[in-house]
């Protein structure tokens, strides 16, 4: 066997500062395109920020002045990007507080949401993948119901488990339900294919040739390659629950960043709005990390490349 | 008394002709029984129907061990005797171990599953199986991934895994294949230990001078059935059945017929070359010359294949000089390099990972001599003709390479190579993934293209008996250092250097008819 002279390590203390660059730039990516949307939309920002109400030219000067709207872009975007490093985020006019208030106050429910919906899914993914690799016909019917729960939009599926079981609204885990479905079909799409590659591989001979049952050996062995991939696709699902959160925290009518988001929307609270923008960036640049701290835990090849 | 009982055994899969048929055979305890064949042969499925893996339908008059019928057994009692009662060892450790879980945990899983030892003690008997087979410093590789490991210890590794439960059956499928002559040699000594140990031993091979070392009684494999078995001393120097005389006439025993060399083509001065603080080449010089090949032999990590990379223009030297037909090649920046490529061509190890899967061998021809400059009208007959001359017919152009068998890929790959009609090729173990009787026929195929096209070829392997039927000059790399060189004959038959005769007697090789 041929073995590559292994490229030269970089120190750990290089990795991190990388990964942290790294993590820099897309937040700075999104905040300029927050910035620009801002901007983009078409009439005078002013007037947007008063929500349509009725201003004199005078009062629209002074909130300009006030906002520092009447400087250059570049000094603007500069500005905005300054304020948004040290937390300030700016002024809810519709909700009349700190953008980083509204925010914070909301972002409990939405992270309990998530975090639940998060846990069903993997839990039931690995159920069904586990119980249904590689048997034939478990696995047609597994996939089928998949392709369906991944294709169903996320409003429609709440309203319908809404409908269902209705009595059960208050608590949490009718939303999580909604959100998990179809994340965890989708997972267990990428942990079923997984582990049906792995099961075939020597080392899957090999325990089962040391007495290992048929589910020890999916448990013990292959679940662990399974989850290689599937890491990857629960980082990018990261993003799908937030965008769900935003949806099922609206049908349910339940507090958090996702409908406070919708309200601000609709009543072109821009501040609030590029908040929550950034916040998601943030959200999955911070997952998409864990992610790929998860994939060395999990596989140590990959701890010297 | 009779360990395994085998008689009239028989695997299905429901694909036409069963894998295995009618296939008969005992062991004693303490005694080796080599399975021999070719890919394909059912030789591995028949392994695995004594643990009841085979995954196929298995019919038998007898199927016996140590007096338990083996048919009666339901899945439950079949994991009672996996692990248990039969060791199983896979070649390639790297793959056969669980890759993502430490040498310790896969040591100590047979001793979880059969509470064969108490939870605490289970610790301190793997650090002594991994002693036992030799692991220095136990503790510390229980704690390493099998990647971590050279490939002969991770060998020894999942061979202490299928023994942990002190099985007195050890199923071993091609436990060398992959590992260097010199490992290899180790690892046969390893087995033959616990067949002296009473340990009874099923070995299952394609290279009937590898089981020449360690098997009591030899069966041969051909087409699903055993067609011929009996004291490995008989089989193998008064064999009876033919097909056992063409594979013993496969183990590379012969010597390259004598070369006219013409001029030097690929000339290295003085390589150097490291990767961080390890040395790979250390001043490393050699002529090559027309129609005449260089053998260049040595263990993993000797360096043949950083010179190989070097010497095709792949790879930078920190010193010295490679020049082809004369004229500066590694000195050349690659945009001056590349118009001259064409006459200087690799053979890879593994042509399955060195061509594209889902192109038709049609495409991979082609695409190699558009690359020489053949007129596009003319690609598809060259290509046609080039299959031609390595033993293949127009009705492989369609294939891809999944279609094809080991040799015939290794064929295409050797027409890619002459596509542009280099005036050398780069061998790096062309044969080394191969069975023994299709190494025997690659062999020969680039001895007769070497004496029509004037070839030179430098050949890198680990396997000296190669060395001896192809080339005409040897090159012995250790650590980076040319430890021996000079005509092939006179090295083979009285090295000089201590690591050459090491390399000699750990060369697999067939008793004297």
């Amino acid at each position: 066997m041929k073995r590559r002279p292994a490229p030269r390590r970089p120190g750990a203390a290089r990795r991190v500062a990388r990964r942290v660059a790294g993590m820099a730039a897309v937040l700075a990516g999104a905040g300029t395109l927050a910035f620009a949307a801002l901007r983009l939309i078409p009439g005078d920002p002013a007037a947007t920020l008063l929500g349509g109400a009725p201003a004199t030219p005078e009062t629209l000067a002074r909130l300009n002045a006030e906002l520092g709207l009447d400087r250059p872009l570049a000094v603007q975007y500069l500005a905005f990007l300054g304020r948004a490093v040290t937390g300030d985020l700016g002024w809810s006019f519709q909700h009349g507080a700190p953008v980083t208030t509204v925010l914070g106050q909301e972002i409990g429910p939405t992270v309990r949401l998530t975090l639940t919906a998060c846990a069903l899914a993997v839990a039931g993914a690995v159920a069904v993948a586990l119980l249904t690799a590689g048997r034939r016909a478990s696995r047609a019917l597994a996939g089928a119901v998949e392709l369906v729960a991944s294709s169903t939009p996320t409003f429609w599926l709440g309203i319908v488990l809404l409908t269902l079981f209705s009595f059960h609204a208050e608590g949490i885990w009718l939303p999580a339900l909604t959100l998990a479905i179809p994340v965890g079909a989708v997972l267990a799409q990428v942990l079923r294919e997984g582990l049906e590659d792995a099961l075939t591989q020597p080392f899957a001979l090999t325990a089962r040739a040391r007495g290992l049952g048929e589910w020890r050996v999916r448990w013990a062995h292959a679940l662990r390659h399974a989850l290689v991939p599937a890491l990857t696709i629960l980082g990018w699902t990261a993003g799908h629950l937030l965008a769900g959160a935003v949806v099922v925290e609206s049908v349910f009518a339940r507090p958090g960043v996702g409908r406070v988001a919708v309200e601000a929307v609709l009543a072109k609270d821009l501040p609030v709005v590029v908040g929550a923008v950034l916040l998601a960036s943030v959200v999955y640049v911070v997952v998409n990390t864990l992610v790929d701290l998860g994939h060395l835990l999990v596989d140590a090849r990959l701890r010297e490349a | 008394m009779t360990l395994l009982d085998v008689a009239g055994l028989t695997v299905d899969f429901g694909t036409g002709e069963a894998a295995v048929r009618g296939v008969s055979f005992h062991l004693d305890p303490g005694e080796c029984l080599a399975i021999v064949g070719e890919s394909g042969s059912g030789k591995s499925v028949t392994a695995r129907a004594l643990l009841g893996l085979s995954g196929g339908e298995v019919a038998a008059d007898r199927l016996h061990l140590d007096g338990r019928d083996l048919r009666t057994l339901n899945e439950r009692a079949w994991r009672d005797v996996r692990g248990r009662r039969i060791g199983f060892v896979l070649q390639d450790a790297l793959q056969a171990l669980d890759p993502l879980r430490r040498i310790g945990r896969e040591v100590a899983e047979p001793l979880l599953v059969h509470r064969t030892v108490p939870r605490g003690e289970v610790a301190g008997r793997v650090r002594r199986l991994l002693a036992d087979v030799g692991i220095p410093d136990p503790e510390r590789r229980a704690r390493e991934h099998p990647h971590q490991l050279s490939g002969g210890l991770r060998q020894r590794a999942l061979i202490a895994s299928a023994l942990a439960c002190g099985p007195e059956l050890i199923i071993a499928d091609e436990p060398t294949t992959a590992l260097d002559v010199t490992v290899q040699a180790q690892v046969l000594d390893l087995l033959a230990g616990l067949r002296a140990a009473g340990t009874a031993v099923v070995l299952i091979s394609h290279d009937l001078a590898v089981v020449a070392r360690l098997a009591d009684r030899i069966a041969v494999m051909r087409d699903g059935t055993i067609v011929e078995q009996g004291p490995a001393e008989r089989i193998l120097t008064d064999p009876g059945d033919p097909y056992t005389k063409a594979l013993l006439a496969a183990v590379p025993e012969g010597t390259a017929p004598p070369a006219t060399p013409g001029p030097p083509v690929l000339q290295a001065r003085s390589i150097t070359k490291r990767f961080g603080d390890r040395t790979a080449l250390g001043d490393v010089s050699f002529d090559l010359h027309a129609g005449e090949t260089l053998g260049l032999v040595g263990e993993s990590g000797s360096g043949k294949t950083t010179l190989a990379r070097i010497a095709l223009g792949l790879l930078p030297a920190d010193s010295g000089e490679v020049t082809l037909t004369g004229e500066p090649w590694s000195a050349l920046p690659e945009r001056l390099r590349r118009p001259h490529r064409h006459r200087i061509q690799p053979v890879p190890q593994d042509p399955a990972g060195a061509f594209d899967p889902r192109h038709t061998v049609a495409r991979i021809l082609t695409e190699a001599l558009a690359v020489a400059g053949t007129p596009r009208a003319d690609r598809r007959d060259r290509a046609a003709d080039l299959l031609r001359q390595v033993g293949l017919g127009p009705e492989h152009l369609g294939r891809r390479p999944r279609q094809l068998s080991g040799g015939q890929r290794q064929r295409v790959a050797i027409a890619r190579a002459l596509a542009s009609d280099p005036a050398v090729l780069v061998c790096d173990e062309p044969t080394s993934a191969l069975d023994v009787s299709v190494q025997a026929e690659i062999l020969a195929l680039l001895g007769r293209l070497q004496a029509e096209h004037g070839l030179a070829m430098l050949f890198i392997t680990h396997d000296l008996a190669v060395v001896r039927q192809v080339a005409h000059r040897v090159m012995v790399l250790k650590d980076g250092d040319v430890v021996e060189s000079g005509p092939a004959a006179e090295v083979l038959a009285s090295p000089e250097h201590p690591y050459t005769r090491t390399l000699l007697a750990a060369a697999p090789r067939l008793p004297v008819r």
